[in-house]
């Protein structure tokens, strides 16, 4: 029997907002434990929230790049659930009448397109951050409490792990290109949670579903999704059948484990928020927060397809990052080849990214610098072999090209069979003087002297350069 | 009434113990609750919003401006135990 895998996301955003949901406390990342906290997010008695009006914002932003309707009146509800991370005893959440309705996301997947429906995106509040592993008690810290998220869920359209994957860096393109969200799954910024099922092939109705939650990386989310289709596969071809339970991927041990069955855990007894008015949004702000939106991920793809002759892959590559793609435009604006700077980017920056496991952010490498590489090359100083090397050195030494290639002798004039290379092409770019050099002239030997070392930008040695003449012009 | 099955079920939720003698007492009291509501169900609500009882105010939003918070020694002054600047609760998953 052929199974084909169905899969369906939610995925967690926090906002980038100074304060949180309800509360004017700041929702930073990283302060001192217990910090930032009031009446409101820590669920004293009497305490009354209020809404945060950039969190809205922000929220119909996103729903706006990704095609959602955008509700005129939403409500919100209380999601109840006992858990030491939760001081109030509930999260307030949105449930059947949420900010945004149904949208779409066209995701690429082996260059073919697809487009993936969102069910819609609701704002809610974070719980606080519980630490397991430091004391006998577990340790909560409020800060992270309140904090504004957007959860937007796809529909169960998604067809493999790889069309999941490219999903979730779909929707994490567009939260950074919109600057809402900074999408560090590493710090929990960004958050996926993914249900799973298999069914044979042509079969309509869905099978029975899997959750899976804590998958902390985008390539986690992938690899998670890969172990648990093929364990449902395992199982249903054995004859067996799936429960319907939730696991948390561990990522060192690359396997899930079943969640500690919590009983009745979804048993969230939802009711209208009785604190919170019913949030109303006109047309007119709809339609101003929608002009406030920046080129999307898919037009920028485009334009750097058709405007500037990129590859598919290349432009897909660099445009799934905002900071990327900026990169690549800023370097393009000191060197004018579009393929050979998205070359180096994809192939050579993202390496160096990867390997040192860094954000672009963190690169040492301009665009500038770049481009200045890029340039060297092509007048023949260094060959684009050593020029990777380069790069290398520019990143560890946060150095410019010219002073690394000086420090380390690097021009291909250093091996003599490089600069017999340059004097061979000085000499063919030059037939009349060679002529006349031939036919006495020999101050000429002088201009191919000054020839070769403006080649090698000047750090040929001279001498060598001068021995090499006198042997080829003889 | 409602049954005593239904009161440990939403006792469990709530993380509550409950004696025999309580399942009975909040069997009783609950169950009177919920037929309350069952009245209130009856009220002729067409039209009204299930949030309308709330003031009405014309400006329900709040601009994104941080407000001092509590001094860490307020936020965990309620906690019952407190262990390196945190509330320690009792271990939830297994380390």
């Amino acid at each position: 029997m052929d199974f084909e895998t169905v899969i369906g996301l939610e995925i967690h955003a926090q906002l980038l907002t100074e304060t949180k949901l309800f509360c004017g406390c700041r929702s930073r990342f990283g302060d001192p434990a217990n910090t930032n906290g009031c009446p409101v997010c820590l669920g004293l008695p009497g305490a009354l929230p209020v809404l945060n009006r950039r969190a809205v914002a922000m929220a119909i932003r996103m729903g706006c790049a990704i095609g959602c309707t955008v509700a005129g009146r939403s409500l919100f509800a209380r999601k109840n659930y006992f858990y030491p991370d939760l001081p109030k005893g509930y999260q307030i959440s949105q449930y059947d009448a949420p900010l945004c309705g149904k949208g779409e996301l066209p995701i690429v997947v082996d260059n073919t397109v697809k487009t993936v429906g969102v069910t819609g995106i609701h704002l809610e509040e974070d719980a606080g951050k519980l630490i397991h592993d430091r004391a006998p008690e577990s340790l909560f810290d409020v800060n992270r409490c309140g904090t504004p998220l957007i959860e937007i869920v796809s529909e169960p359209d998604l067809r493999s792990p790889a069309e999941a994957y490219a999903f979730l860096i779909g929707i994490k393109a567009i939260l950074e290109y919109i600057e809402i969200c900074d999408c560090i799954m590493e710090e929990g910024s960004l958050r996926c949670d993914a249900n799973i099922s298999l069914r044979s092939r042509g079969e309509k109705k869905l099978g029975a579903k899997t959750e899976i939650k804590n998958m902390n990386s985008f390539r986690g989310v992938e690899k998670a999704l890969e172990y648990e289709a093929r364990r449902q596969e395992e199982v249903l071809r054995n004859g067996g059948k799936i429960h319907q339970e939730t696991f948390l991927w561990d990522r060192s041990a690359n396997r899930s484990i079943p969640m500690r069955s919590k009983e009745d855990a979804h048993d969230y007894r939802y009711f209208p928020e009785p604190d919170l008015p019913p949030l109303t949004v006109n047309p007119e702000e709809v339609a101003a927060l929608r002009k406030t939106l920046p080129e999307l991920p898919a037009q920028r793809r485009q334009r750097f397809i058709e405007q500037m002759g990129l590859q598919e892959n290349a432009a897909e590559v660099l445009t799934s990052s905002r900071k990327l793609a900026d990169f690549f435009e800023a370097t393009l604006a000191t060197y004018h080849d579009a393929r050979q700077v998205a070359n180096w980017i994809v192939v050579d920056i993202l390496r160096i990214i990867n390997d040192l496991k860094i954000t672009i952010d963190q690169l040492e490498i301009t665009p500038g610098h770049l481009g200045a590489l890029l340039k060297l090359i092509d007048n023949g100083t260094i060959s684009a072999r050593s020029a990777r090397k380069i790069v290398d050195l520019m990143q560890e030494r946060d150095q410019d090209p010219e002073t690394i290639i000086k420090a380390e002798k690097m021009q291909q004039v250093s091996d003599s069979g490089a600069l017999e290379n340059i004097v061979q092409s000085v000499l063919a770019k030059n037939p009349v003087e060679v002529e006349r050099f031939k036919a006495g002239d020999g101050k000429l030997i002088s201009f191919f002297v000054g020839q070769a070392m403006k080649a090698t930008m000047g750090s040929g040695n001279p001498k060598e350069i001068n021995a090499l003449l006198s042997k080829m012009l003889r | 009434m409602i049954d005593r099955e239904q009161v440990l079920h939403v006792a469990r939720l709530a993380r509550l113990n409950l004696t025999g003698e309580e399942v009975e007492q909040f069997s009783r009291s609950l169950g009177s609750i919920l037929e309350y509501f069952e009245q209130i169900r009856h009220a002729p609500t067409e039209g009204v919003d299930a949030t309308n009882v709330m003031a009405r105010r014309h400006d329900a939003l709040r601009n994104d401006i941080p407000v001092p918070s509590l001094k860490r020694d307020e936020i965990l002054q309620n906690g019952p135990q407190i262990r390196e600047n945190h509330f320690a609760v009792p271990k939830v998953i297994d380390g």
